[in-house]
């Protein structure tokens, strides 16, 4: 919208001038709008949405670019109009005050006329220059000009005169619509297209598989280039959207940023931070394996987060979900209070796929969330083959990515072509893919979680245990058992198998720590006799010796006292020895 | 020509009170179409309605806002507007029966 505002003047491609429509959608289709100051033939079957289109034409020209517009109704009057564009919030009424549109409503009925000879339809001429003039129009609408055909039975005259309008438009200046009635063969059913050279939309309201979607395709564009598909389109209290959802650019933002799954053992899985912001993963798995819940919980974390989350149910209700997800201890309601988390319950079959993207586009440009969930996509296999299933989600892939918000798909896969394939073939473009399957044994069944694959980012390639309990979701090591793979009451048993032998053996450990310290007491007494008994021998070693010292000193002193007695000295010599003995 | 002013006499007889004849011709300008259904209408009028008729015409170019509340698409254009049925006529009006036929002056032969 502040984009389309901003470029209130026509669009300059190349050479053609444009005028905006102001249509969701279509400007992008035709490259900047219709042909400016030149007429455009919108082409239909009942009911397929021309006069809508057309009026539409006129209101967001007066509203968003400030164009006036005539609109010359030759089958609706203008009150009825009115009426019937009231619902989606046009209030013609109060633009016609505003002198930003004129309705002009042209009756003509057969039987109240009487020709009388040569005539031309100058009237309409005048009374179009007139309304155009009075209000400075600059978007004209003719709708629907065949009505002319069966009020008027000159067929020559009525051609010629067409021929001259579409020239007098185009010398006018205006951009003018016209829509005709589709013909067999052809595209209307008076030939119109053959005036109208321009610019030529078909508008279709096709039933396939019971179900109705309205597509819009441009099949001709005079010296412009256009998208050549057919476009899905939608109408809606907001008017039409037309989705060009084919992005062919492949040029998107990619962020680091890692946002949790809210399962912490499955972020832990994840490389421990979780998945990629604006990345896409699909939850797969047979049924009951808890995919609804783990998307649930994802949503729960988002909206944890402060952030907002849009849920599309597609297999049960809001209320039945957020009982559901209750019991395994997530509040989801204080979510959809707070308007953070916002649930878009729609049966897979109540609108084709196209209209699914549609209106999935329209409701995530509404609330602009930064986490979607559609839970889950197997059903859309029901109205529509899997290559458009896969194209329908690659294009919202690429739609989500292009506005950086991450994906949650739920898919049930069967039993049968378990961790292969998921039935929609999206598992090669999704960024990351968790599996849930069941795990059969011994008389159990328990759930088995892993990450198939994950783009970008180490994660683990182990099984693990599934639980879901009243608080939550949990992840657990499953236990690689002699017989396989152990879960459930099994691992228990296991674990608690494991807890006995345990036991056992920190047992034996104790009794053998205990020896080893009787051990070392009776070695340590050991030690310490040894070394009372060394300590006696050693003292009775050297007693002896210092006897012998002893010994040896007296035999010196007698020795040096016979000495000194033969050389007859006095007594003052013999305190010496007395001293040194001191010593 | 007896018969017909005889019927003319039994309108006129039947409803005496608007026994007059009110025309409004819408034409463009001064076109070939327009100039003819002039002169046609006019000596229609004298013919079959002498003094008692009010035809007034009116250019839509020039008041092209009474186009659109008289739903004016093909010109010229002639509206009976009295006595009832209002009847529309478009063309030069060179077809004189069919312009009898209109104004409720011709017989079913």
């Amino acid at each position: 919208m502040s984009k389309s505002q901003k470029q209130k003047e026509p669009v300059q491609y190349g050479t053609l001038p444009k005028a905006l429509t102001g249509i969701t959608g279509l400007d992008e289709i035709t490259g900047g709008g219709l042909p400016y100051g030149r007429p455009s033939l919108i082409c239909g079957e009942a009911g397929s949405g021309k006069t809508l289109m057309s009026i539409e034409f006129i209101v967001r020209g007066a509203v968003q670019y400030n164009e006036a517009g005539v609109f010359v109704a030759f089958e609706e009057k203008s009150d009825e109009l009115a009426m019937n564009v009231a619902s989606l919030g046009f209030d013609l009424k109060k633009l016609q005050a505003e002198k930003k549109i004129r309705i002009d409503h042209v009756h003509i009925d057969r039987s109240e006329i009487e020709e009388t000879g040569e005539y031309d339809l100058e009237g309409l001429f005048i009374r179009l220059g007139y309304a155009i003039d009075s209000i400075g129009a600059k978007r004209v609408v003719l709708d629907t000009l065949e009505n002319l055909f069966s009020g008027l039975n000159n067929q020559a005259v009525l051609r010629t005169e067409l021929r001259r309008l579409f020239s007098w438009l185009k010398q006018k200046g205006v951009t003018a619509i016209i829509t005709g009635e589709r013909g067999e063969g052809s595209l209307t059913r008076q030939g119109l297209e053959e005036y109208v050279s321009d610019c030529v939309i078909l508008l279709d309201n096709r039933v396939v598989n019971q179900i109705t979607t309205r597509r819009l395709r441009v099949i001709k564009y005079r010296g412009s280039v256009h998208g050549t598909n057919e476009y899905p389109f939608l109408i809606d209290e907001d008017g039409i959207s037309v989705l060009p959802v084919t992005s062919l650019k492949m040029a998107n933002k990619v962020s680091t940023e890692r946002i949790s799954t809210g399962v912490p053992a499955l972020d832990d899985m994840l490389g421990g931070k979780g998945l990629y912001r604006g990345g896409s993963v699909l939850v797969s798995g047979t049924a009951g394996t808890g995919k609804t819940s783990l998307a649930a919980s994802f949503a729960n974390e988002v909206c944890n987060r402060k952030e907002k989350c849009v849920y599309f149910a597609m297999e049960e209700s809001p209320n039945q979900i957020i009982r559901n997800i209750r019991s395994i201890g997530i509040d989801l309601q204080k979510h959809v209070d707070s308007g953070l988390l916002y649930f878009n319950a729609s049966r897979p079959n109540l609108y084709g796929l196209e209209m699914h993207l549609v209106a999935m586009h329209k409701c995530i440009k509404k609330y602009r969330p930064s986490v979607v969930v559609i839970d889950p996509i197997t059903n859309f296999i029901n109205i529509g083959s899997v290559s458009e299933v896969k194209n329908m989600l690659v294009r919202m892939i690429d739609f989500l990515q292009e506005e950086q918000i991450s994906v949650m798909f739920t898919a049930l896969s069967l039993n049968t072509i378990i961790n292969e394939q998921t039935d929609e073939g999206v598992s090669s473009l999704v960024d990351a893919w968790i599996l849930v399957r069941d795990i059969e044994f011994n008389g159990e069944r328990n759930r088995g979680l892993y990450v198939m694959k994950s783009r970008g980012m180490k994660h683990s390639n182990q099984v693990r245990e599934f639980i879901i309990t009243g608080k939550g979701l949990q992840l657990v090591d499953v236990y690689l058992g002699p017989e396989g793979i152990l879960t459930g009451s099994a691992r228990e048993q296991q674990m608690l198998l494991e807890q006995t032998g345990e036991a056992i053996r920190s047992n034996a450990v104790t009794r053998k720590d205990r020896e080893i310290v009787r051990k070392r007491k009776v070695l340590e007494a050991k030690i310490a006799s040894l070394h009372t008994e060394f300590e006696s021998v050693e003292e009775e070693l050297n007693k002896v010796y210092l006897e012998e010292e002893l010994k040896k000193e007296i035999l010196r002193k007698n020795r040096e006292e016979v000495i000194r007695i033969r050389k007859g000295e006095t007594e003052e010599n013999v305190q010496k020895p007395k001293t040194s003995r001191k010593k | 020509m007896a018969d017909q002013s005889g019927v003319l006499e039994r309108y006129n007889e039947g409803d005496t009170g608007s026994g007059i004849y009110v025309l409004r011709l819408f034409i463009t300008g001064a076109s070939p179409n327009s100039i003819r259904a002039v002169e046609n209408i006019k000596s229609i009028c004298e013919e079959y309605l002498p003094g008692n008729y009010n035809l007034e015409i009116i250019d839509i170019h020039q008041q092209p806002q009474l186009a659109q509340g008289e739903d004016v698409i093909a010109v010229p254009l002639m509206i009976k507007l009295s006595p009832y049925p209002k009847r529309r006529m478009i063309g030069d009006m060179s077809d004189t029966n069919r312009v009898l036929k209109g104004l409720g002056l011709a017989t079913n032969s």
